[in-house]
């Protein structure tokens, strides 16, 4: 009987595939926007991804997110250094500079300056050049992303509009960075961030030089633990020896996602459109399920009429509804990641973590057990005698 | 006087119903008798309203009575609880409905194989023996086309596959004609009432339809929710 039941729900094509469509309508506008949202949420943590040699993060306790800045004391570093099981501490700075481009252009960039002796906090992968040329004077890596667009060079020539041309910057190339000369030594690539302005990294006593008198300049203290030491561990001793927040990486990164999740209308905005994903779904497909089922009630009658159990029709209308919704997941599934995967991964954020696809599961699986369970209503209290009206 | 008892299929004596409460409450049977042998086709006549439907859903166990005796195939139904009955009506009696009620989107031999399939049987066999039934009909050749695809008559002739199939020794039909023409309502009505004289099967058919009473054995007039008259075998039925 359960075959009968398949081929009912598959033979009543336009209303099969009006289910289907709407299902997968549904479980695309879900995992799409579910996909978008953590992929927004994730570029706003990603500088500390980016700054992957660090267990722990020490900075101001009333710092907000990886981006905010409230300076540490010169003297911390050395407190956090005196914590035991700290294998070591480096200084961090990072903060908005001005920088004026070789044609007089001006714009704002996020310097990163990292420990001269050692260069930890640098960039992880290098496009061109390397990390240790930093060493030279006045040196300074750029981040790929923004090289097209904010930080390119004006070739001198001119286009048939007359406009500039320009192209990217690359090694060798100079601008000023608070009035400062910088030489560009390498080109790396770091994640899509949340911040637009472009990322250059330098050693962190030429950040204290590009950066105008003032007295506090350290960012944050980078932090490795001592093998076999836990950092969750060292990081609660730290804070308790030091007074300063010690976050190790993901907390601090769900600090930093907090913080926006908190503070901005982005999940607002996302949650809307899910729901309107979910109510689509219960609009559309669940709706017309329940129509279907109505349409069949009559050979539901029948076959109550003909023994069958209201046990073995509620078997029915439930196999109809998971496989109608297993079908319209999938399609929709396939169409979110189709979605994702055709699009460029630096301009749209799109990360579908396992939980999406387990949550878009769940919200179909609601949507269908619904509309079977007020469908199973009519099933249940049809009166068998019914059968006989026309 | 037990020879004859032990002889009926259906003994129903007194039969009472009545639908809703107070203000709307409407006496749908006010003591219905009603006796069929077996291998007899007695047929239930009336006007709309009179109590014809509700008289054969409380003897197939379709519908409880409000008072009254009833003794289908040896058993009350209403004795019986709510799974045993549904198995009971499963096993032994078969439906005819007037709108015919297959499935639209499978075949005519899945359709007749349903009520094998309710009970249980494994579809090879369900679906053999639904074969057999629709070649019994004269529908050899129709097995694998959909009910939408075939006239009235030979919708109506699946339907009549299905409901012999589980070889019911009660065959109840509401208005088994009246969607059909008059030559295809004979046709059919030789099946239903071959069903009586071959197997020796009880079968009900009501109908407004004169041009079948020759089929039956018996003509039970009805009328207010009781039996007025039954009009005594006219001569051999055809
Ligand atoms: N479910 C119900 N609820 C309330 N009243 C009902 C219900 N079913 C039938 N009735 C009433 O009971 C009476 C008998 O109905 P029934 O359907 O048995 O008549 P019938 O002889 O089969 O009529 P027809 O020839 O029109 O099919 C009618 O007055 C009808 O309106
Ligand atoms: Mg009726």
């Amino acid at each position: 009987m359960l075959r009968i039941a398949i081929k009912m729900l598959f033979g009543d094509g336009a209303r099969f595939y009006g289910i289907l469509l709407g299902l997968a309508f549904a479980s695309l506008l879900i995992a799409q926007q579910s996909s978008i949202f953590v992929g927004l949420m994730s570029r706003t943590s990603a500088f500390i991804r980016d700054t992957p040699q660090a267990d722990i993060w020490v900075t101001d306790p009333d710092l907000l997110s990886v981006d905010d800045a409230k300076a540490l004391r010169d003297t911390d570093l050395q407190r956090v250094r005196g914590v035991p099981g700290v294998a070591w501490a480096v200084p961090l700075f990072k903060g908005l500079l001005g920088v004026k481009l070789g044609d007089g252009r001006r714009t704002v960039c996020e310097v990163v300056g990292i420990d001269d002796a050692t260069l930890i906090g640098g960039p992880h992968t290098m496009l061109d050049g390397q990390v240790a040329d930093l060493r030279q004077a006045d040196a300074v890596i750029v981040d790929n992303r923004r090289l097209a667009r904010e930080l390119r060079m004006d070739t001198g020539e001119r286009g048939p509009d007359g406009r500039p041309i320009y192209r990217p910057m690359r090694i060798g190339d100079e601008m000023e960075l608070n009035e400062r000369r910088a030489v560009v030594v390498g080109i790396c690539d770091n994640n899509e961030s949340f911040q637009y302005a472009p990322q250059v990294y330098t050693t962190y006593s030429r950040a204290l030089q590009f950066q105008p008198a003032v007295r506090r300049v350290m960012s944050m203290v980078l932090v490795r633990a001592e093998p076999g030491k836990d950092p969750t561990e060292l990081a609660r001793q730290i804070q308790a020896r030091t007074g300063l927040s010690a976050l190790p990486a993901s907390p601090f990164e769900w600090k930093t996602i907090g913080f926006w999740m908190r503070e901005t209308g982005i999940p607002i905005n996302f949650g809307i459109a899910i729901a309107l994903g979910f109510f689509v779904g219960v609009a559309i497909a669940g709706q017309m399920f329940y129509n279907f089922t109505l349409e069949n009630l009559k050979y539901f009658g029948a076959m109550k009429a003909m023994g069958a159990s209201s046990w073995l029709l509620l078997r029915m209308v439930a196999l109809q509804g998971v496989v109608a919704g297993a079908i319209g997941l999938g399609l929709g599934l396939g169409l979110a990641s189709a979605f994702g995967l055709s699009n460029n991964p630096d301009r749209l954020a799109f990360v579908m973590t396992w939980h999406i696809p387990v949550i878009t599961a769940g919200a179909v699986l609601v949507i269908v057990v619904g509309a079977s369970l007020i469908s199973m209503i009519r099933v249940i209290r049809l009166d068998p005698k019914s059968v006989f009206e026309g | 006087m037990t020879a004859v008892a032990n002889n009926l299929a259906i003994d129903a004596t007194g039969v009472t119903k009545a639908y809703g409460k107070g203000e709307n409450r409407v006496v749908a049977l006010a003591g219905a008798d009603l006796r069929v042998p077996y291998g007899e086709l007695v047929m239930l006549v009336g006007p709309s309203g009179c109590g014809k439907t509700t008289l054969i859903s409380i003897l197939a166990g379709l519908l409880t009575r409000d008072g009254g005796s009833c003794s289908v195939l040896g058993v009350d139904p209403q004795a019986l609880r709510n799974g045993p009955r549904t198995t009971w009506r499963g096993r032994n009696v078969g439906f005819v409905f007037q709108q015919f009620n297959l499935v639209p989107t499978v075949t005519a031999q899945e359709n007749v194989a349903i009520p094998l399939l309710i009970q249980g049987t494994p579809r090879a066999e369900a679906m053999g023996r639904a074969g057999d039934m629709l070649r019994k009909v004269g529908l050899c050749g129709r097995e694998r086309s959909l009910p939408p695809q075939m006239s009235g008559g030979q919708q109506q002739r699946v339907a009549i596959a299905r409901a012999l199939a589980p070889n019911p020794r009660l065959l109840v039909c509401d208005e088994p004609t009246s969607a059909l023409d008059g030559a295809t309502g004979q046709s059919v009505m030789e099946l239903v009432a071959r069903a009586a004289r071959e197997n020796g099967h009880a079968v009900v058919v009501i109908t407004h339809d004169e041009r079948i009473f020759r089929f039956a054995n018996r003509i039970v007039h009805m009328d207010d929710g009781r039996v007025t008259r039954t009009d005594e075998p006219l001569k051999e039925p055809a």
